[in-house]
């Protein structure tokens, strides 16, 4: 018996030559609305029957003008906006800009607030990749792991709820610290969650690694060479998934994370499914990183807020009582003058390098806050790997550049 | 950053971009360190594409951060001045370049055709400041609707914008008129 076989091609298919629509192109919009967008991102794409030729990724749908706002808000009052920025993992964000403006003012943090932030990022780190994992899973059709992330990603907003008071937004990075120290409830909270995790990793892994679908539709899609994703300014595990060996925790290391022991997992493709790789390695190193700092937490004693009445708000309870610290914390959080000058400080966020980019004129009011987004970039990368492509690829090159349009529109 | 590392890029950063290869014009104080210790220099408008060819190239900068401006204020001979951010990473090191332009209309030339990856950024820079890019392939509004007359972080705007509703009732009119026009054909095809 004569068996066809059906051969793919991805790209400019040289069998569409005797088509007689074939080089006939149709526009056709995607979003700002569409669910597999992950936001308000609308792709005006050009198509040569279902291939790609054109597109043109179009952002702002969520301009708020954050960097606007920080010039009148002043330095202090700009924290809670910082969480509007990649509202899936607001603590990273926090303490990204913290960093910014502790290297204008040259303040040095506690030991203990550096091992609790460190604390705080990689468990934010986590509840951003889950969120990757589900979203990305569902746009291909895998509809279980959405559910069985979200509800991982719930114990970690009952943790962060029993720590912060929020599940979300939390706001609980002070300049020079934090704002409180973790109880022992919620130590006891997240060293449940930590232990138990790595074995719900390695389900999530067997839902998909090993999937022939999940396989498929993530081989050899969206592939971007070193040397390119370098040149397009991508950070983060979409530069680590094209095999560079980048990371701000290990190469520029800040919060002391020289002294944790982890690895950073890279790819050797660069393809969707390499970013998929590395994103879930990362969670377990995440893990590895948060239960090495939850065990420092009993060695390092002392207090989570540095001392310095210039630029750091006086504890809460001595403002309760004293009319000199009332007066301080007022001051502080009204007209805050840090000191002339620029500083840069850059974090390792779940999506790339964040930066904060802060000019200080040495008045209250900031003279300019950049906020270096890693969306912006994994945005830009979108025409680069999707033209020439299928349509139905670009699902799942959206999902793979793992991006939110809060903190690319600002 | 150490400070040993710093004097070490300072020293590389400079011996490179002075030496006989180098920027006609640089002079070596102008490679200094900023306030938050990373090496920085200064450059003029006409001498930034080639200084940048030379991080590129002879420094193995692979990477661009950022490309911003910061607006000193209206009335200012020099009122804008441009930052930019570079990353290498096989030297772990990073460098700012940063340009004071003249006028209230700048324009530097485009450095899209040495890191691709910095369009958007420059797009944003034009749409936000109203720094014009010369060169650069594809200089539309990134944030703002295209066809917004205004650029919103330069300081004379202010906060509650200028007739921010002036876009969308543009819109709302053209749609309405489109919308009239159809309703007559339809009836008339009715009729």
């Amino acid at each position: 018996m004569k068996s066809t076989t059906f051969d793919y091609r991805p790209g400019f298919a040289d069998s569409d030559a005797d088509d007689p629509l074939s080089g006939e192109t149709i526009e056709v919009n995607m979003g700002p609305q569409h669910p597999a967008t992950h936001g308000v991102l609308r792709l005006g794409m050009d198509l040569d029957g279902e291939t790609m030729v054109r597109v043109d990724a179009d952002v702002g749908y969520l301009h708020r003008g954050k960097e606007k706002t920080a010039e009148s808000l002043g330095w202090a009052k700009f924290f809670p906006h910082t969480d509007r920025l990649d509202y899936v993992q607001p603590l990273i964000n926090n303490i990204g800009y913290a960093m910014a403006l502790e290297k204008l003012a040259g303040i040095e943090i506690p030991p203990r607030a550096e091992v609790v932030r460190v604390l705080l990022m990689e468990i934010s780190r986590i509840a951003a990749h889950l969120i990757y994992l589900g979203t990305s899973s569902i746009d291909l059709g895998a509809v279980t792991m959405f559910f069985n992330t979200f509800k991982e990603r719930e114990n970690i907003y009952s943790i962060l709820d029993a720590y912060t008071g929020h599940r979300m937004n939390n706001t609980y990075v002070r300049i020079g610290g934090l704002y409180a120290d973790v109880d022992e409830k919620v130590e006891g909270m997240m060293r449940e969650f930590l232990t138990q995790f790595p074995a719900r990793v390695d389900e999530f892994e067997g839902l998909l690694t090993g999937n022939r679908i999940w396989y498929d539709r993530n081989r050899d899609v969206g592939v971007i060479s070193p040397e390119e994703a370098m040149a397009w300014s991508l950070t983060g595990p979409i530069l680590r998934g094209s095999g560079v060996e980048w990371d701000l925790r290990k190469n520029e290391p800040y919060c002391g994370y020289e002294t944790y022991d982890f690895e950073i997992p890279v790819g050797t493709v660069g393809d969707c499914y390499d970013r998929y790789l590395v994103r879930v390695e990362e969670m377990r190193q995440s893990c590895k990183i948060a239960l090495q700092a939850l065990n420092r937490l009993k060695d390092t004693p002392g207090d989570v807020l540095a001392e310095d009445r210039r630029y750091i708000l006086p504890p809460r309870t001595k403002v309760m009582s004293s009319m000199e610290e009332l007066i301080a914390q007022f001051k502080i959080v009204t007209d805050l003058c840090l000191p002339k000058g620029e500083a840069y400080a850059g974090v390792e966020s779940s999506k790339g390098e964040l930066g904060f980019f802060a000019i200080s004129d040495g008045t209250a009011d900031p003279a300019r806050l950049h906020i270096r987004a890693p969306g912006l970039m994994n945005v830009q990368a979108i025409p680069l790997i999707a033209e020439g492509r299928l349509l139905s690829d670009i699902v799942a090159i959206i999902g793979s550049l793992d991006f939110v349009m809060g903190e690319v529109d600002r | 950053m150490t400070s040993e590392k710093q004097a070490a890029t300072q020293a590389r950063v400079a011996a490179v971009l002075t030496g006989s290869n180098g920027v006609q014009g640089l002079a070596v104080d102008a490679i200094g360190i900023d306030h938050d210790g990373m090496v920085c220099v200064t450059a003029t408008p006409e001498q930034l594409h080639e200084v940048c060819v030379l991080l590129r190239d002879a420094l193995g900068f692979e990477s661009n951060t950022f490309v911003t401006a910061r607006d000193h204020g209206v009335g200012r001979e020099q009122r804008f001045e441009m930052f930019y951010q570079f990353l290498s990473v096989a030297h772990v090191d990073r460098v700012r370049v940063r340009v004071m332009t003249t006028g209230d209309d700048p324009e530097v030339p485009t450095i899209t055709d040495l890191w691709p990856g910095t369009s958007f950024s420059e797009r944003e820079c034009w749409d936000l400041m109203g720094v014009r890019f010369s060169g650069h392939p594809d200089l539309r509004r990134l944030l703002m609707p295209q066809g917004y007359d205004h650029h919103p972080l330069r300081k004379d705007f202010p906060h509650v914008g200028i007739e921010p509703d002036k876009l969308y009732n543009q819109w709302d009119e053209e749609r309405r008129a489109a919308f009239a026009i159809s309703e007559a054909e339809r009836l008339e095809g009715k009729r």
